[in-house]
């Protein structure tokens, strides 16, 4: 213990360690290393079929282009916000903050039933963007829509800390010598809120690729069509495939640990420019 | 003009994907008068779900949160290789999705799962039943007062446990009045955030339960039940109950924040004075 722990007066390192390991591995290493195992007992044949079947492509394709829209519309719409809430002084603005966490609040089934209920036929947004030929519930374009939902807090929250310690003197600076604040923006600020943007949209693309409990709902939930990847893992586990259930999911989960690694080199490279100014 | 431009558009947007879907919650909801509204509690299956629910936090919360403290204990106040591997593994069951984790426990407990055979010959059910519904719920919620607790405990540093250490406090004494005083309006964001999840969680609570009526139905689950059953009323007046706590979630987070940013600055005064001392 000593050799990896430097010396310390404060007692219970052993305990607290221990005790977190144990907690940790139980509830949540050996479970997900057994999906990694489960479909270790397929060969790289079937896995390949289960893979390569036309439902699951298409449920990937789906899942994957719903998803990167919804986390492009936030990381646009999110920086704005953002910068709405640092910058100027808006009616209500304590309300609004808060309020811009209840995706995380809202439970996901609540948030599903409730957008489907305004984008259906009859629904407020619905009956006005039907005569107009746009369907929403039931298609692609109302999955993007709950996804943009569940995702939109991401954006909003990793800029926002970013904008505020901004200095003004940059942006002061910078219009002094004769920036546009077109430019002033595109040259100066929006080069520090980059890597936030970028964290702000991966993760809000991690989320929106599991997500399940808003989009089931307005979805409509047609195999080629509107079935999205999480979806298709439950449609097989009530066909008792577990192996192609395990697979598809060992599959999902190995596209979220990219993304995550991918926030951490982000942030690692901002600390590192940081650091050498 | 840009200026009032850009408000628009962020408010529109806001309007949009946030208070339309919340005005509806509960338009819909009363759409057929309070009486309609009021039956909808009166029913034994929604009793039942909200019991369950509560059954379920009552189990996932205390437990993440001990595992909060504990492990925020050994990350932030002791040097060790191999810290930040443990913190992304912590942060694990955030970027899994509910489905997957849903699953993974049907694998273990299952009846053609690992253990199921083992489970099934002892007459214990764990998925499909009361406990893996605890179980997955208690995975999902993990990482909430943990990584609360963390970056807060090693902004904090370990100078003040070292003098209560040094002035002969025990171990125990040093956490309950110097540490958990310094961390109280973090734990309690912690365990508001955690709460929230573990009263919503629907993806992988939905894989396990099996769905049986009055048995393994949480809230979010018979929202999803009584929706398709094209029960309208019932399920928005479900949902708008956990819209309701929701709202009373994002309330209380704003306290604890106004309130953690206030001490914070007290602390950070304190710490100044101290050092214009030297």
């Amino acid at each position: 213990m000593s050799r990896i722990k430097k010396n310390s007066v404060i007692p219970g390192f052993g305990l607290t360690m221990g005790l977190a390991m144990t907690y940790l591995c139980l509830l949540v290493l050996i479970p997900l290393s057994f999906l990694f195992v489960k479909t270790a007992t397929l060969g790289w044949r079937e896995i390949g079929q289960i893979i390569s079947s036309p439902r699951v492509i298409a449920s990937l394709r789906l899942t994957f282009l719903t998803s990167l829209i919804a986390a492009a519309i936030n990381a646009i719409f999110g920086l704005l916000v953002a910068w709405v809430l640092v910058r100027y002084e808006v009616f209500g603005k304590r309300f609004i903050d808060a309020l811009v966490d209840l995706p995380f609040a809202l439970p996901t089934a609540v948030a599903g039933i409730s957008l489907t209920a305004i984008y259906s036929k009859n629904g407020w947004m619905g009956s006005l963007l039907e005569p107009l030929g746009i369907k929403v519930a039931f298609t692609p374009l109302g999955i993007t829509v709950a996804l943009t939902f569940i995702g939109l807090p991401f954006v909003v929250r990793t800029v926002q800390p970013v904008l505020q310690d901004l200095a003004a003197e940059v942006e002061e600076a910078s219009a002094c010598l004769g920036a546009t604040r077109w430019q002033t923006f595109w040259k100066v600020v929006f080069p520090c809120l980059q890597p936030a943007v970028l964290t702000g949209f991966t993760l809000a693309f991690a989320r929106a690729l599991g997500e399940y409990g808003s989009v089931v709902f307005i979805s409509g939930n047609m195999p080629m069509r509107t079935e999205i990847a999480p979806l298709l893992i439950i449609a097989k586990l009530e066909q008792f495939d577990f192996a192609g259930a395990a697979t598809l999911a060992a599959m999902m989960l190995v596209a979220s640990f990219v993304l995550l690694l991918l926030i951490n080199i982000i942030q690692w490279k901002t600390a590192q420019r940081f650091s050498e100014q | 003009m840009i200026r009032y431009a850009l408000i628009a558009v962020a408010l529109s947007f806001l309007v949009f994907f946030l208070i339309l879907p919340l005005v509806t919650v509960f338009s819909q909801a009363l759409s057929k008068g309070l009486r309609a509204y009021l039956v909808v509690f009166a029913d034994s299956d929604t009793i039942s779900a909200i019991r369950l629910t509560l059954i379920t936090v009552a189990v996932a919360v205390p437990l993440n949160t001990l595992f909060g403290i504990i492990a925020a204990w050994a990350i932030a106040k002791f040097e060790f290789r191999g810290k930040m591997v443990l913190i992304t593994l912590i942060d694990l069951p955030f970027s899994v999705s509910p489905v997957i984790s849903g699953l993974v426990f049907i694998l273990i407990f299952g009846s053609q799962g690992l253990l199921g055979p083992w489970l099934s010959a002892h007459h214990l059910k764990i998925v499909y039943a009361v406990p893996g519904i605890a179980l997955v719920t208690t995975f999902v919620t993990l990482p909430f007062v943990a990584r609360e607790l963390i970056p807060l405990m090693q902004e904090q540093g370990t100078e003040e446990e070292e003098a209560a250490l040094v002035l002969g406090a025990t171990g125990l004494q040093t956490f309950f009045r110097v540490t958990l005083p310094n961390i109280k309006w973090g734990l309690l964001y912690g365990v508001i955030l955690c709460n929230a999840r573990a009263m919503g969680e629907f993806g992988a609570v939905s894989v396990v339960s099996g769905h049986i009526r009055g048995l393994t139905n949480t809230v979010p689950l018979h929202v999803e039940i009584l929706y398709n059953e094209y029960n309208f009323v019932g399920a928005f007046a479900v949902a708008s109950l956990l819209a309701f706590l929701a709202l009373v979630t994002l309330a209380l987070k704003s306290v604890v924040e106004w309130k953690s940013e206030r001490s914070g600055r007290r602390m950070t005064g304190v710490r100044e004075e101290a050092t214009d001392g030297h």
